[in-house]
């Protein structure tokens, strides 16, 4: 049952997926590309921009796209009550221990032990995604130096803004696919 | 009677205009939750809206999820709750679905395609800034744990293919015995100072 299949991998992305912001990116991509063959690498890529670029948390941006995808607007809905359900249940034993104990050491301790894990992983997705970016294919190529220069340069330019003028994201995103159509257009 | 529809009302068409509104991650929509809930509203003390920012940044899942269901939640039990997840939700799940409608034809384009391609290099910049940012706090922390952690973590992803929930279980409780250990040793030591 792909319904069932759907929910259940969008309820481990929601369960696992501590810390916020890009921590669901490396489930994501193990769930629906690496486990199931419901995304290619390329298409995975361009859900992370579609995120980006609008608005919502990642996860519940690609669990609508793959639900969609995968079995139509009942595989969106149902893809998306997996990824939420998880966070439904916890947040509020959270919030009851909370307001019942007034201390969330232990879980802070175990928030801390995990954020190294948290960055490992997200580093990891992130090669994968500028391996693509840069070769247009998953696996290093054997010829590295092989590389779409342009590709290589807006991601130079995009990260040396970023760390120099700490400018929100969106707009160096927007910006890089506004040299990239220049940069295609007439190179 | 009036009076509780009109605040579930207000709870769904809230969340559900900060949620279309925000870009960018969930650390953007608690500022503008905070500004909503705690300013304007007042249904939220200033202390409890930062404790509930910690809760929701320590569970599983969309920080604008988990920070919606808390407020929901507090300001009106669990059907205020189901009504906020709601409404945080149905922008990105409209937005999306008519994207994904238009996917494909958007995507044989070829101008459409040359953007992709250099959104996807300023995509991949920006998770390494994010990457950069976080790994430097943790280099700063001056600690041995979890820097290997961090390197072994890396490890078993890129190279040995380590199922990720693995990782993230065992590195749970390596973190819950390790934040355990430092409780213990800071009371010991206190014990040890009351004693002198």
């Amino acid at each position: 049952m792909i319904y069932i299949e759907l929910f259940f991998s969008f309820f481990q992305i929601g369960l696992f997926s501590i810390g916020g912001g890009y921590a669901a990116m490396p489930l994501i991509q193990h769930q629906v590309v690496d486990t199931h063959p419901w995304l290619t690498m390329t298409q995975f890529a361009d859900i992370m921009t579609i995120a980006e670029m609008t608005p919502g948390p990642i996860a519940i941006n690609s669990a609508t796209f793959v639900g969609i995808r995968v079995a139509g607007l009942p595989g969106a809905l149902i893809a998306t009550l997996g990824c939420i359900l998880p966070s439904c249940i916890i947040v509020m034993t959270l919030a009851y221990v909370y307001y019942r104990f007034r201390n969330l050491s232990i879980v802070q301790g175990v928030l801390a032990g995990l954020r190294p894990a948290v960055v490992a992983m997200i580093a990891s997705a992130g090669i994968s995604l500028l391996i693509l970016s840069f070769y247009g294919q998953r696996a290093l190529p054997n010829d590295l130096l092989d590389v779409n220069y342009i590709s290589l340069f807006i991601w130079g330019a995009g990260l040396l803004v970023l760390r120099k003028w700490k400018v929100n994201p969106i707009f160096v995103i927007a910006g890089a696919g506004a040299c990239g159509i220049l940069l295609y257009s007439f190179l | 009677m009036k009076d509780k529809t009109q605040i579930f009302r207000k709870l769904f068409l809230s969340t559900f205009q900060l949620s279309a509104c925000t870009f960018g991650g969930g650390f953007v929509i608690i500022p503008l939750m905070r500004k909503k809930f705690v300013e304007k509203l007042h249904w939220i003390e200033e202390q409890e809206m930062m404790d509930l920012t910690a809760i929701a940044q320590s569970s599983p899942g969309a920080i604008a999820v988990n920070a919606a269901i808390l407020i929901g939640y507090h300001v009106a039990g669990i059907p205020g709750a189901l009504l906020t997840v709601l409404g945080t939700v149905l922008p990105p799940l409209i937005i999306i679905s008519v994207i994904s409608l238009f996917y494909q034809a958007f995507r044989d384009n070829v101008i459409v395609n040359m953007a992709m391609m250099g959104m996807t290099a300023g995509v991949a910049a920006v998770i390494c800034d994010v990457v950069l940012t976080m790994g430097m706090t943790i280099c700063r922390q001056k600690r041995i744990l979890p820097l290997v952690v961090l390197l072994t973590s890396f490890i078993a992803v890129r190279f040995l293919q380590i199922n990720i929930i693995l990782i993230i279980l065992l590195c749970g409780i390596v973190g819950a015995a390790d934040a355990l250990y430092q409780m213990r040793k800071t009371k010991a030591d206190e014990k040890g100072d009351a004693i002198k």
